[in-house]
């Protein structure tokens, strides 16, 4: 048994000021699976493949490659690299003003002059033969988000590694490439690479891995075989208690508060971003939610209404009387909140405080000369860190030592505080683990039942089933339709989002 | 007790910063006790127009930090919002002491009265030149240096033209005492202008919410404009901020002579700003500041220059001492130092926390 494997890692330790992210934990690949890594927020999944590929060193521990008796020693990136071990990571970490092909074989050629033209044909290929729709000559900027990730993984693949790890590859594809993906996952795997799969996809584990690795708090909860853990039994193990049924959170259908209780309407409203104007209104305590696939046209709409891009026509109304909005500060005084999609970069202040960064808004609200003191601020952070459960060491860490889904926390902390009227969340629950899902999930419809008006974006659209009472559909940055009541199934949004409804 | 230790090592991480300066100096005044015990004697001695005043080595040093420290409190500001710095500061100071001499001159005699409507012309001078910098900046979008580049390139000029190409002379008791000492008080007038202006920027920070805005803009500006913030203004009002730092300081080098030279005055006085900033522990590339850290990094610029005159160095050499000491402070400021220097504490501190 011992012969296929390819990785072992035993007894791993990490620690950081105040938080110990990793105790203890074993784990061990083998040639030719792929390997779910599972677990909740800053349960060590993060941490442990970072320790695995040299961004981090280990406190203590072993780490042995393809059967060797030593210890390899991981210092850098690039020793895991050498190592034959690649890593697609989360948010995307290539140069976004390279090339594609720049892209895919930058730092991988120790000679100084480098072959751009043999590199270009090299990548063109590798691009045909998964095929990836990107030209090699293509600056990555001007890629979609879902094919800047197939690019990282194309490096990842053409470096012929040994073990490839992916961590959270799937957030930001939608269906039909997440599909292109697992054919690809599964092409390397009959090769005999050892695929290691981080993802808070459920279904997704299901559809393409072997075996389940579980961690939580940072410590190994078990290794098992994915025929033998059912899907239940999984969360629950992540979540370390007995899951409680997902699916009957929404207590009521919402009652349809219709066009009574409008609070905020839209008419013909565009932006630079949004060049299709479109109609749009929201009830008192109404969650509704923009779905389709992605580059639809979802998050490009709700920027609209919140003023985040340039407005370039229609008028926006809250309570019957037109309001002005045309910068974020414009919303945000008539009661508007927007959680971006993009947490990294239009989310969170990285280098400042949890506590600074859940008072920023507002702050902002309350205007240049009315400054937070420092234990109103101190109040408010402990307030809501308590309310949302975030796991932080304190209310002074920097925002950036968090993990991803606490960082969410922290940015809807943050627009929480300023009491909003109504509240745009785009994708609050990506890259986030079940536990955190669900607990957001409930927040939506709390906060609904008080009054409060809600927009929820998510790419799974069970998720959205299950929060909202409408769904307006959008393709090719159209709206399309608009789903509710006893329409608002699974089959029916596909449906519409196909173009197949008469 | 574990409590204890814990809430300490938050309270030092806060100011973890300040440790490269703070070692700086340390190291400039242990080298001095060293060197000459009688270094750092302050005694109060009478000066030529009959006042008792303070003087030795490290009043010297205070005061002649003064332009220096009031400088790299307004490039902390334009450092943490722009990621980027002003280069023109040393030329806007001088258009600043141009200003101020002219207003001086155009009066019948030097009155109280002159010198505060000096200041405000030259104030608003060289706040009219710091936004047509932060402009170029906030809203061209053209990187700080390249931008400040035209200013510094021309400031001189500029400063020339205002007196004609003279370099008049303003002599009168009332500019000796802002440059020198006000009668019946031993501390030179100039570190009492730094603490000023130290305490109007503690104000500031106190009652308006610069510092967050400040820091948001520098560290994720798209995330600042989603959060409501006005990132082109903020960053346009840290340029004027800094110019009206550079008429302050304008005004103090102006009164120290008695006389306006544009081409010398506070002369390549902008990198000296700049190290400050860096010595200080404040990232060039923006974001988290610490205002504390900059003075004190003039203080420790000036120490050393203080320092080497005292050794007797000669002041053409003097530039290459200054680089050698300079090189040490940044390394033990970079961050792979100071990665090392934590891996090394961190091995050090379980074994304390055992016990």
């Amino acid at each position: 048994m011992e012969n296929d494997v390819v990785l072992t890692m035993r007894g791993i330790c990490k620690s950081f000021p105040g938080v110990r992210a990793l105790h203890n934990v074993d784990f061990t690949l083998r040639k030719g699976e792929i390997h779910a890594l599972m677990g909740e927020n800053g349960a060590g999944k993060s941490t442990l493949i970072k320790v695995l590929t040299g961004v981090y060193t280990k406190d203590e521990g072993h780490i042995q490659l393809d059967g060797a008796a030593g210890d390899v020693s991981i210092r850098s990136p690039q020793d895991a690299q050498d190592a034959g071990i690649s890593t697609v990571y989360q948010e995307i970490t290539l140069c976004p003003n390279l090339t594609v092909a720049e892209n895919m074989f930058i730092g991988r050629d120790p000679n100084v002059i480098v072959p751009w033209k043999k590199m270009e044909k090299r990548a063109g290929e590798i691009l045909d033969s998964l095929g990836i729709p990107a030209r090699p000559k293509q600056q990555l900027g001007s890629c979609s988000l879902a094919v800047q990730q197939m690019v990282a993984i194309a490096r990842a693949v053409d470096m012929e590694c040994k073990v490839l790890i992916l961590d959270e590859p799937t957030s930001s594809l939608d269906e039909k490439e997440v599909e292109m993906l697992f054919s690809l996952m599964r092409d390397l795997k009959a090769r005999g690479v050892g695929i290691i799969f981080v993802t808070h996809f459920l279904e997704q584990v299901y559809a393409v891995c072997d075996r389940i690795t579980v961690l939580r708090n940072g410590e190994l909860v078990g290794e098992y075989e994915i025929a033998n853990l059912p899907q239940v039994e999984l969360v629950a193990k992540m979540m370390g208690k007995e899951l409680e049924s997902l699916s009957f959170i929404k207590s009521d259908p919402v009652a349809d508060m219709a066009e009574s209780g409008v609070v905020y309407e839209a008419h013909d409203l565009s932006s630079a971003a949004c060049p299709n104007a479109f109609d749009f209104h929201i009830a008192r305590g109404e969650v509704n939610g923009f779905t389709g696939l992605l580059g639809s046209g979802r998050s490009e709409s709700v920027r609209a209404i919140f003023g985040a891009d340039r407005v370039t026509g229609g008028r926006v109304l809250r309570d019957g009387k037109p309001v002005k909005i045309t910068r974020p500060i414009d919303a945000m005084k008539q009661g508007i909140a927007y959680l971006p999609e993009d947490r990294k970069d239009d989310g969170i202040i990285a280098d400042l405080s949890v506590r600074e960064n859940i008072i920023l808004a507002l702050q902002v609200l309350r205007g240049f000369w009315k400054p937070i003191s420092q234990s109103e601020a101190e109040q408010f952070a402990q307030e809501y860190i308590a309310a949302l459960d975030i796991k932080t060491a304190s209310a002074d860490t920097p925002v950036r030592s968090l993990s991803g889904g606490n960082q969410q926390k922290v940015i809807v902390a943050r627009w929480l505080l300023t009491h909003p009227e109504y509240l745009i969340l785009d994708e609050p629950t990506r890259g986030i683990d079940v536990g955190t899902k669900t607990e957001i999930q409930k927040l939506v419809l709390r906060l609904a039942s008080e009054g409060m008006s809600i927009t929820f974006i998510s790419s799974e659209i069970e998720e959205m089933l299950r929060t909202c009472s409408r769904l307006i559909v959008m393709r090719d940055r159209h709206i399309v339709g608009e789903l509710r009541g006893e329409a608002l199934t699974q089959d029916q949004v596909m449906r519409t989002i196909a173009g197949g409804v008469d | 007790m574990s409590d204890i230790k814990k809430k300490g090592s938050i309270q030092w991480s806060k100011y973890a910063q300040l440790i490269v300066p703070a070692v700086a100096i340390l190291l400039i005044i242990v080298f001095n006790l060293i060197r000459d015990p009688s270094f750092f004697s302050v005694e109060i001695t009478q000066n030529n127009d009959g006042n008792n005043v303070l003087s030795g080595n490290l009043v010297s040093i205070f005061n002649g930090a003064s332009e220096l420290a009031v400088l790299a409190m307004g490039m902390t500001l334009v450092t943490a919002a722009c990621g980027g710095q002003d280069i023109s500061v040393g030329a806007l100071a001088a258009i600043a002491g141009s200003v101020f001499v002219k207003v001086l001159k155009s009066g019948a005699s030097i009155s109280i009265g002159t010198i505060i409507l000096g200041f405000i012309a030259c104030c608003a001078v060289a706040v009219i030149f710091g936004t047509f910098n932060g402009t170029l900046v906030s809203v061209f979008r053209i990187q700080p240096m390249i931008a400040t580049l035209v200013l510094y390139t021309c400031g001189r000029s500029v400063a020339y033209w205002i007196n004609g190409g003279a370099t008049p002379t303003v002599s009168s008791p009332l500019i000796t005492a802002l440059g020198g000492f006000i009668p019946g008080i031993p501390v030179p007038t100039p570190i009492l202008i730094v603490i000023v202006v130290a305490v109007l920027f503690s104000l500031l920070f106190r009652f308006t919410s610069l510092g967050i805005y400040t820091q948001s803009v520098g560290i994720n500006q798209r995330a600042a404009r989603l959060n409501g913030i006005n990132t082109v203004f903020i960053k346009l009002l840290t340029f004027m901020i800094l110019g009206a730092c550079c008429a302050v300081a304008g005004v103090i080098a102006v009164s120290r002579l008695s006389l306006i030279n544009h081409e010398t005055l506070l002369l390549e006085i902008e990198m000296d700003a700049i190290l400050a900033v860096a010595i200080g522990g404040n990232a060039l590339s923006g974001g988290k500041f610490r205002l504390s850290g900059s003075i004190i990094g003039a203080y420790a610029i000036q120490a050393l220059t203080t320092t080497l005159y005292a050794m007797k160095v000669p002041s053409t050499d003097i530039k290459a001492y200054k680089a050698v000491v300079i090189i040490l402070i940044v390394v033990i400021g970079s961050p792979v130092v100071k990665q090392k220097l934590s891996a090394l504490w961190q091995k050090l501190s379980p074994g304390k926390a055992v016990a």
